[in-house]
C-alpha cells in the first residue's frame, strides 16, 4: 500500500536531488507573445482583477499594481501538494481529494477575474484536477476575461524544468526554476516538479472547450502559449 | 527584522498561546501562538519563524517568517521571508517577497499619502 510521501513523491522529479545546485537559481527570459496581448488589455483599462496562479512573485505583484489593477495570488500547485488533500480509497491508498481541494482553493466570486495567469500550471497538476481547476476558473473569470497558459510541447521531455514565471515588461518574462520541499523532508532536499503529460492541441481545445475562444502562439522553446478568452 | 534584541520591545516566546486582542505602543516579535487581533499602529510586528498567528493584523511594518492567516494592515511596509506562509489580504504601501514565500491572498498596493495627490488603489 503506497502511502501519502510515496504518492506525493511521482510528482517531483527522482533525478533532482541537487542540494549544491539548488543554491544558484536557474533564471532565463523569454519573450511571450500571450503576456503582450495581456499587457495591452492592463494598458487599455484599470481596476482589472487579475488571479496569479505561479508562485508568489513580487516582480508580479508590483507590476499589476503599478498599473492600478488588483492583484490576488494563489500557487496552486503548491497547495496541491498539501498531504493533507489526500484520503485513502477503497483499497486503502492514499488519493488527491478534488472536492476538498476545491473547497479549500479557488474560492472567489463568480465572475470576479478579468485575468487569469495559468503560466504552465495544467501541465503539472495532478490529472484528476485539471478539469475540475479549469471548470472553477471558468466560474470565476468575468465574460471576456483573458486566461493564458503555456503548454509544453511533444519535445519538451519529461525532465523538463519546471518554471515559476515573473513579469518583468510588457511581454518579457524572467523564468526562475521552481522547487519545492517534498512532505516530510528536510528543507535542503529540496526537488523540482515533473511534468505530468503532454497535452496535444485537441486535448487543449477539450479542456476550454465552455470558452469563447482560444489563440495558439508557437514558439520556439517547446512550449505553446495559448490565450482563452472566457 | 530577527529576534529583537532585550528591550527593543515585547516578544511572546514559542511556548505562549494567547487568544483575544493584542494592543500595544511598542514594538512586537510573535514566536508563539495568537489568535484574535493585533493592532500596533505606530509599530512593527514581527512574526517569527515558529510563530503562527491567526489574526487580522494592523500595524505600521510587518515581517512575517512563520504562518499567519488573516488581513494584513500595515501603513508601512510588508516583509515576507522565504519561510512564510501567508493566508490572506494585505494592504500596504509596499511590499517585499522573498522567494519561497507562500501567499494566498489580494495584494492592495496603497500609494503614499502626499505624493502628488495620489489615492489608494
Amino acid at each position: 500500500m503506497a502511502t501519502v510521501s510515496d504518492n506525493v513523491m511521482k510528482f517531483f522529479r527522482s533525478s533532482s536531488n541537487q542540494t549544491a545546485e539548488s543554491a544558484v537559481p536557474h533564471k532565463l527570459t523569454r519573450r511571450s507573445s500571450g503576456m503582450g496581448e495581456i499587457s495591452r488589455l492592463l494598458n487599455s483599462q484599470e481596476g482589472l482583477c487579475v488571479l496569479d496562479m505561479g508562485a508568489t512573485s513580487a516582480n508580479n505583484i508590483r507590476f499589476f499594481t503599478g498599473k492600478g489593477h488588483k492583484n490576488y495570488s494563489e500557487d496552486l500547485l503548491r497547495s496541491s501538494l498539501d498531504p493533507g488533500l489526500r484520503t485513502p480509497d477503497i483499497t486503502g491508498n492514499p488519493v488527491l481529494n478534488s472536492k476538498k481541494f476545491l473547497e479549500e482553493n479557488l474560492v472567489y466570486a463568480n465572475a470576479q477575474f478579468d485575468v487569469v495567469l495559468c503560466w504552465n500550471l495544467p501541465d503539472y497538476l495532478e490529472e484528476s484536477l485539471v478539469k475540475p481547476t479549469i471548470d472553477r476558473l471558468w466560474s470565476v473569470m468575468k465574460p471576456g476575461g483573458y486566461l493564458l497558459a503555456f503548454f509544453h510541447t511533444r519535445d519538451a521531455g519529461p525532465d523538463s524544468i519546471c518554471y515559476r514565471y515573473h513579469v518583468t515588461d510588457s511581454d518579457m518574462l524572467e523564468m526562475q526554476e521552481v522547487k519545492f520541499t517534498p512532505p516530510g523532508r528536510p528543507a535542503s532536499e529540496k526537488q523540482s516538479p515533473r511534468l505530468q503529460r503532454v497535452f496535444n492541441n485537441r486535448h487543449i481545445e477539450n479542456l476550454f472547450r465552455d470558452f469563447a475562444s482560444i489563440k495558439f502562439f508557437l514558439t520556439r522553446d517547446a512550449i505553446r502559449e495559448v490565450l482563452v478568452v472566457r | 527584522m530577527d529576534a529583537p534584541q532585550t528591550g527593543e520591545g515585547a516578544h511572546i516566546g514559542k511556548s505562549v498561546v494567547i487568544k483575544g486582542e493584542l494592543s500595544g505602543s511598542e514594538d512586537l516579535y510573535v514566536d508563539g501562538n495568537v489568535e484574535g487581533k493585533i493592532e500596533l499602529r505606530n509599530h512593527s510586528l514581527t512574526v517569527g519563524p515558529n510563530g503562527n498567528v491567526k489574526a487580522n493584523v494592523s500595524a505600521k511594518s510587518v515581517v512575517i517568517q512563520g504562518k499567519l492567516d488573516g488581513t494584513v494592515n500595515a501603513s508601512e511596509r510588508v516583509e515576507l521571508r522565504k519561510s512564510a506562509v501567508v493566508n490572506g489580504d494585505v494592504t500596504t504601501q509596499r511590499i517585499a517577497i522573498e522567494e519561497g514565500a507562500f501567499l494566498k491572498g489580494k495584494v492592495d498596493i496603497q500609494k503614499e499619502v502626499g505624493k502628488a495627490g495620489t489615492t489608494s488603489l
